[in-house]
């Protein structure tokens, strides 16, 4: 009785503090709606409507044929036309489509002589779990695509082996190995939880601590103390990113056929974009616990939304928007690129200025909540 | 005469409540000046708002000869600030602690600095020790050490011996002195009467409002207050019956005696009559004790 009275006593206690504690009760609140909005809205792993480019190089009847099927088949959205191969294929490099289906020169005369010509696609195979489905829907496309035309005349097409061949070329990652999408991925996953979390932890703690008061009171500002904390945080990320890729390098055989300085770069701006995150959290954290806490809630959608761990193409276009404001999905964007594609400067200017634009504004936030003083 | 601080109408505001209220204050250089007041009175705020740590609502004034209100990072450079808390790297060591320091102030000569002042306060065996791991003086003796490294002209104290012994209490006072006599100016904030003593000049602030300023003398003057003590063994049954009578602001305990105190003497003197003259009651007019004081300011407070 005795002991029921005590436990009652410590479970009242327990109450009124997590009362007083808001974040932790949003918190309570808040994960299970984000992770069941995520996993069961955004998440999709038949993803369909994927983007693709189409290049016909060929004045006939069929293509407007093939175009309309490959739409049928609700796993393509032909976002562009051109009957450049390589403009398509620019579209690839930079990661706006994930196929190009070319229809080749001549392709109409040779279904009609009955010479079966190949239907090629080309497909981003960097992320190999995205474009599988799509592409079996693609090689039963030889079968049916062309039924409706090949009337009258045509009708024996119809009958025997299908008019034209399909052929699927899978660019990047021929292999489909699925680590070449996980490790290079896996770097803006870690870098993004260590940086925010020891950023904001660092900050944090002196202030919990009572030892942010004492710094202030001595000469020192608030942007030198910023600086001096965050320039070790900078050093951890570059060890961590070096252990990353040496390990993808030697370990697991990833390709690296961009150019390292220039994901050097990539990882620096990156970094210092998840730094100013940590640093404005820790600004409104009261604990250590909230900083945790916020951390995760940064966390969790970088991992579900930004193409890390499903289709970024697969989500619906609200879970892409909020994908696209995060760093983690540009840098991942930038790193499969630069390492699996090859992709310079150029290729990556598209995800290298919304980086950066988060960087600016994630900084930008943090100066503002700086606090010379106490108040 | 120069004034180490000299600042009028300082104000503090924390959303409706009024923390500090108009204060004046004005320090020569050199003196210890004891800064008094119930907890909550603002008397962390007040010096919090004095080295910067907090912007002022409203004041004007000097700290150190300079504006306290846009000088502040220059005024830092000159003050030494020890907090309420113990406030430094509890996973450094005593020198690891005073280093940092002594690097973030820029001294020259570092090692011979800190050596210096660990000698000064007797830190010197300690010093590999991590400041996590002292007890509550040797805390309060290293941040002290931390807090005049730098050689600063003006201290601010807030309540540095709370929760230390006499002995450490009595040493940190000596090395107080030692400092005020080299020139420095001290403003310290304490609950003990007889550290209050040893200031200059005290200062009693209440709900934010400066209530009394002067010597302890001066401040014991001010007051107007008569006291009657009351000595004998059965003096503990008296507060009560005492506590509330006409004439009687207030009874309470000073060491084993009975202070009455207040300040209407015919009433004084009519509630004490039954007593006088009782076997085994000894009763007598005293000099109010600087407790008696501020318990009857607090007490007569709305």
């Amino acid at each position: 009785m005795n002991m029921l009275r005590r436990i009652g006593a410590i479970l009242v206690k327990e109450f009124l503090q997590m009362r007083r504690d808001r974040l932790t009760l949003g918190m309570i609140v808040g994960v299970p709606l984000m992770q069941l909005c995520l996993f069961g809205f955004a998440i999709n792993l038949n993803p369909h409507d994927l983007p693709a480019a189409i290049a016909i190089d060929d004045p006939g009847p069929f293509a407007r044929s093939i175009v309309a099927a490959l739409e049928n088949t609700s796993y393509f959205q032909i976002i562009d036309e051109t009957n450049s191969p390589t403009a398509a294929r620019r579209l690839l490099q930079e990661g706006r489509v994930i196929f190009v289906v070319e229809i080749p020169e001549n392709f109409s005369r040779d279904i009609v002589r009955g010479a079966r010509p190949d239907l090629l696609i080309e497909a981003d195979a960097t992320d190999p779990a995205a474009g599988s489905y799509a592409l079996s829907a693609f090689n039963m496309l030889a079968a049916t695509a062309l039924r409706d035309d090949l009337v009258g005349p045509l009708a024996a097409r119809a009958q025997g082996p299908p008019p034209f061949n399909t052929v699927s070329h899978l660019l990047y990652n021929p292999e489909s190995i699925t680590q070449y999408n996980i490790i290079p991925g896996l770097l803006a996953v870690i870098l993004t939880m260590t940086m925010v979390l020891m950023t904001c932890l660092a900050l944090t703690r002196e202030r919990e601590r009572g030892t942010y008061e004492n710094l202030l009171a001595m000469p020192a500002s608030p942007l030198e103390i910023m600086v001096g904390k965050i320039v070790p945080n900078i050093a951890i990320g570059a060890v961590q990113s070096a252990i990353i890729l040496l390990m993808a390098r030697y370990v697991f055989h990833i390709p690296m056929i961009g150019s390292l300085p220039l994901l050097g770069g990539a990882l620096a701006i990156y970094i210092v974009a998840n730094l100013a995150v940590g640093y404005t959290f820790s600004t409104v954290a009261q604990n250590q616990l909230q900083a945790m806490q916020m951390t995760l809630f940064f966390i969790l959608p970088a991992i579900l939304l930004s193409g890390f761990a499903f289709p970024f193409m697969g989500m619906p276009a609200w879970a892409r928007w909020i994908g696209e404001v995060m760093p983690a999905t540009h840098f991942l964007r930038i790193v499969r690129g630069i390492l699996l594609k090859g992709n310079g400067p150029a290729e990556i200017w598209p995800d290298i200025w919304p980086l950066g634009l988060f960087t600016l504004a994630a900084g930008s936030l943090a100066l503002a909540r700086f606090r010379r003083t106490l108040d | 005469m120069t004034l180490a601080i000299d600042v009028k109408g300082l104000t503090k505001r924390f959303g409706r409540k009024t923390a500090v209220d108009h204060i004046d204050i004005a320090v020569p250089q050199g003196e210890v000046w004891g800064f008094l007041g119930p907890n909550g009175s603002g008397k962390t705020t007040t010096i919090r708002m004095l080295c910067g740590l907090l912007s002022a609502d409203d004041g004007t004034g000097t700290c150190l000869g300079l504006d306290f209100r846009t000088q502040a990072e220059a005024i830092k450079l000159q003050v030494g600030y020890m907090t309420q808390k113990f406030s430094f790297w509890e996973d450094l060591s005593i020198r690891e602690n005073l280093e940092f320091v002594a690097r973030l102030y820029g001294l020259p000569d570092r090692r011979r600095k800190v050596d210096e002042t660990l000698a000064r306060l007797g830190l010197t065996d300690r010093q590999r020790q991590l400041a996590g791991h002292l007890s509550g003086g040797w805390k309060q003796r290293m941040a002290l050490a931390a807090c005049t490294l730098h050689d600063p002209r003006l201290l601010l104290l807030d309540e540095p011996t709370a929760g230390v012994d006499p002995k450490a209490r009595r040493d940190f006072w000596e090395e107080i002195h030692a400092l005020s006599e080299a020139g420095l100016t001290v403003l310290v904030s304490t609950h003990y009467m007889d550290e209050a003593e040893r200031c200059d000049r005290i200062v009693y602030i209440l709900g934010g409002r400066l209530v009394a300023r002067g010597s302890v003398a001066e401040v014991i003057g001010q007051s107007g207050l008569i006291t009657f003590e009351i000595q004998g063994a059965d003096v503990r049954h008296l507060a009560k019956a005492l506590q509330g009578q006409p004439g009687v602001d207030y009874a309470g305990f000073f060491g084993a005696a009975l202070h009455v105190s207040g300040r209407d003497r015919a009433g004084l003197e009519s509630a004490m009559a039954p007593y006088r003259g009782r076997p085994g009651l000894a009763v007598h007019e005293t000099v109010p004790s600087l407790e008696d004081v501020f318990i009857h300011l607090q007490e007569k407070a709305p």
